[in-house]
């Protein structure tokens, strides 16, 4: 599944798409950054509600397929913009991680 | 053998916008020069925990990363206060990075102990009121 697709089956907003086609393997759910650089997989979505500059470079660096801000968290313009000139996908939801992550579970089976 | 190639950071401190730009650098030299994936993710992973330690503890410093044939060097060195305890340093979870910090995700206590699991090899030399030295290799 890419993370196009999973914007249209989860119904999820678009922050900026820069790599829409990039496939997803799993996810993680953690607002830690460090925890995040350390436990987080390549390939997988990240669940979060941190939206400052820095979640950019830890998807970046980890490698996560995209960032997916729950609880309705909005990204700064400027956090956008340095999104998407890095290259991370960011997509956006009201619901809560625990379930967008029990959706995701499903999906990913 | 060759010389190893080389890149030299100047990391800021304080400056938490920024923080985070010598590793995403380093990432993208070391996917031009061709080494694999999961070499890349650690390195930077390693480097970017010690930047932000820089940024957080030491009020910034420098970073340099050295490419060799078969291993990649990352070299942290600044002038900051030191780390009274290593061994308690080490402990995951364990934190000294003041509430501020931890409001933007960071102070989780993992920054040393990602150096060390993201790495083969990892070297602290530090002394209190002098500074600190953080050799890590990554080996191929």
């Amino acid at each position: 599944m890419t993370v196009k697709e999973l914007c249209e089956k989860m119904a999820l907003s678009t922050v900026t798409l820069p790599d829409g086609d990039r496939e997803i393997h799993g996810a993680y759910c953690c607002d830690l950054l460090s925890w995040v650089m350390g436990r987080a997989k390549a390939d997988d979505v990240w669940i979060t509600i941190m939206s400052n500059a820095n979640i950019v470079a830890v998807a970046s660096l980890a490698d996560t397929a995209c960032i997916l801000l729950a609880e309705g968290v909005e990204l700064d313009d400027n956090v956008r913009s340095i999104a998407e000139a890095k290259g991370v996908n960011v997509v956006r939801s009201e619901k809560p991680i625990f379930e967008l992550a029990s959706e995701l579970s499903s999906l990913l089976k | 053998m060759s010389e190893p190639l080389k890149f030299r950071f100047d990391v800021q401190g304080g400056n938490f916008t920024s923080a985070g730009q010598a590793s995403v650098l380093v990432k993208k030299n070391l996917r031009q020069i061709g080494l694999p994936p999961e070499i890349i993710r650690r390195v930077s992973i390693a480097m970017y925990e010690g930047e932000i330690n820089m940024v957080i503890h030491a009020g910034g410093g420098v970073a340099e990363v050295l490419v060799f044939e078969d291993k990649v060097e990352i070299v942290l060195d600044d002038k900051g206060p030191g780390i009274p305890n290593i061994e308690l340093a080490m402990k995951e979870g364990f934190s000294t990075a003041p509430d501020n910090i931890r409001s933007l995700g960071f102070g989780a206590g993992m920054g040393l102990p990602n150096m060390k699991r993201y790495t083969d090899s990892m070297n602290i030399e530090t002394e209190l009121g002098k500074g600190t030295k953080i050799t890590m290799v990554v080996n191929f």
